[in-house]
């Protein structure tokens, strides 16, 4: 545990110690803003929530959180700091664990900075608090399963451009897994049942029931299964290259 | 106590490290020498359990590396090649993240802290970021986190490599003061280093262990071994230096002899090597200060490290 918590708090500090933490915080906010209110026509709607805000996070995140999540394992094994971190007596799964949890507090961060547009919303109309919270709250796993994809890909590469563009990709053909964009192409060659599995472990379909207000076990369990996968192929991955 | 059975690691087809075995107990200090691509990092990478091997076991202090390695990493202070560190941290934050993973006491961090930071001089640089550092200082930044929490077991590569003289010196006198009750495994391609610091030295060559010795026998291996050097003025004639040859090798028990012209300075430098087992150093003395030679030094040599490196790994240095 010391452990978990030492490597989690250097981990979180090391976000803060370049100007790319500052310069992503701003970048963030200001998009998911200029989302919201402009093209989602927050004011147009004459509605008081924040769903158009929310409906641009999968895609905001699409390039933001592999942006977060590229350094993760790729910095260190270029750097060569890898080699004293998997010396330390912590296991491999504890410091996954701890700087996949350090990169998820930060885009809780950023996304706990949005708190004005809530402000704003209650300020201007009554709208339903729990639809918001539960919005918040599939914001924050929707992030949490782009990162924990980023995470095993970083821990493949030591270039973190790599570990970048192979995050954007497999984010965007998991998120467009339940479009029609997707879904047409698959059922021309393959059978139905496997059409339907794709189409059921998009992000996008399980967002967008979250984000309806609807707090479903099934949604839930999705996403900690995703995150968990992808953290556990994380562990494989370094495990793997060590016996390399 | 550090033990390695059969180590062996397999890169593709190429073999990089092959059957070695091996043991450092405690007070030993272990130098590991090899030319560049001998197999000396990996080898200690898969005994610091941060490279599986492809077959064979090692273990720390009798925890084995692969199914105990977190007990086995406890016992460990290692210092990988090239003393990587978080370079965005100071070393300051970095040590204290350190003493923090390890579970040391606040009490005990703070003393062991103060320790490390006196020894190797750190406190200049304690709160600058360890990437805009120079090269000694993050090798001692290095050594300050493989010594830190005390461990029994000690593994370095390279600890005096990127050092000036003096801190080189620091950092052997420091190991040396540490070595009493702790198992120390270091690899070098300075022989100074085995020299001065080392209790036993393996010499490991395309991955074989080629030599298990002391310093001390391995350097009597060197032709120089007992051989007799005679410093001699620049300014000395030509038939006085033809002479004083001819008497050396008058000597009984003198089979050779080796003469470096002087470089204006220097003066000459006549190396008289014996035949096995024969003891020359006596005589050769005797007759220079008796005939009056101008000499400026006449020593006994212990034998080069050197030489018997190149002896040993030939001149296939270089190669992976």
């Amino acid at each position: 545990m010391n452990g978990f918590q030492a490597l989690y708090r250097r981990e979180l500090a090391a976000y803060f110690s370049t100007p790319l933490a500052y310069l992503f915080l701003i970048i963030f906010l200001v998009l998911s803003g200029a989302f919201g209110f402009w093209l989602g026509g927050f004011y147009e709607r004459n509605q008081a929530d924040l769903s158009p805000f929310f409906m641009f996070h999968p895609w905001l995140y699409l390039m933001l959180v592999p942006a977060v999540s590229m350094r993760l394992w790729a910095e260190e094994r270029h750097s060569g700091s890898i080699e004293l971190l998997l010396t330390l007596p912590i296991s491999t799964a504890t410091a996954v664990l701890a700087k996949f949890f350090a990169a998820w507090t930060f885009i809780g961060l950023a996304l706990a900075l949005t708190f004005p547009t809530w402000l704003t919303v209650n300020y201007l109309g009554h709208p339903d608090n729990g639809a918001i919270l539960a919005s918040y709250l599939g914001s924050f796993i929707l992030a949490g399963s782009y990162l924990a994809i980023g995470s095993a890909l970083s821990a493949n590469t030591r270039s973190q451009v790599i570990a970048f563009i192979s995050s954007v990709t497999v984010c965007l053909l998991l998120l467009l897994a339940g479009q029609p964009l997707v879904l047409d192409a698959c059922r021309a060659w393959l059978p139905n049942p496997l059409v339907d599995a794709i189409s059921a472990i998009s992000l996008l379909s399980h967002f967008q029931a979250i984000q309806r207000g609807v707090l479903d076990l099934r949604d839930l369990i999705y996403f900690a299964l995703t995150i968990g996968t992808w953290l556990w192929a994380t562990t494989v991955v370094i495990d793997h290259q060590q016996a390399d | 106590m550090i033990e390695a059975n059969a180590l062996t690691k397999r890169f593709g087809d190429t073999v990089a490290v092959s059957g070695l075995s091996f043991t450092v107990s405690p007070g030993e200090i272990l130098g590991f020498l090899g030319p560049n691509g001998a197999g000396k990092s990996t080898t200690l990478r898969m005994i610091a359990g941060f490279t599986k091997a492809s077959s064979g076991h090692a273990s720390i202090g009798g925890h084995d590396v692969a199914s105990a390695p977190l007990a086995a990493r406890r016992q460990l202070g290692y210092l990988p090649e090239g003393a990587p560190a978080w370079p965005e941290m100071t070393p300051h934050g970095f040590l204290q993240c350190l003493a923090r993973i390890r579970g040391l006491s606040p009490a005990l961090a703070r003393s062991r802290l103060h320790y490390t930071i006196e020894r190797l001089q750190l406190d200049s640089v304690l709160h600058q970021r360890i990437d805009t550092l120079s090269k000694g200082f993050k090798r001692r930044v290095g050594l300050a986190q493989a010594l830190l929490h005390d461990p029994p077991v000690l593994i370095l590569d390279e600890p005096t490599d990127g050092l000036d003289p003096n801190q080189k010196h620091e950092v052997r006198s420091l190991i040396k003061e540490i070595a009493a009750d702790k198992t120390i495994l270091i690899s070098t391609h300075l022989l100074d280093d085995v020299r001065l610091l080392c209790t036993r030295a393996l010499i490991i060559h395309q991955g074989q262990l080629v030599t298990d010795a002391t310093p001390q026998s391995l350097a009597a291996r060197s032709r120089f071994h007992q051989a007799v050097t005679l410093q001699l003025h620049a300014d000395l004639l030509e038939e006085d230096l033809e002479l004083i040859i001819q008497l050396i090798h008058a000597v009984p028990g003198v089979k050779d002899i080796d003469i470096q012209t002087p470089s204006q300075t220097q003066g000459y430098q006549i190396t008289a090597f014996p035949a096995q087992g024969q003891e020359i150093y006596a005589a050769i003395r005797e007759l220079a200060s008796q005939a009056d030679w101008p000499t400026q030094d006449v020593r006994l040599e212990l034998g080069r490290l050197d030489d018997v490196f190149r002896q040993i790994t030939g001149n296939s240095q270089g190669q992976p």
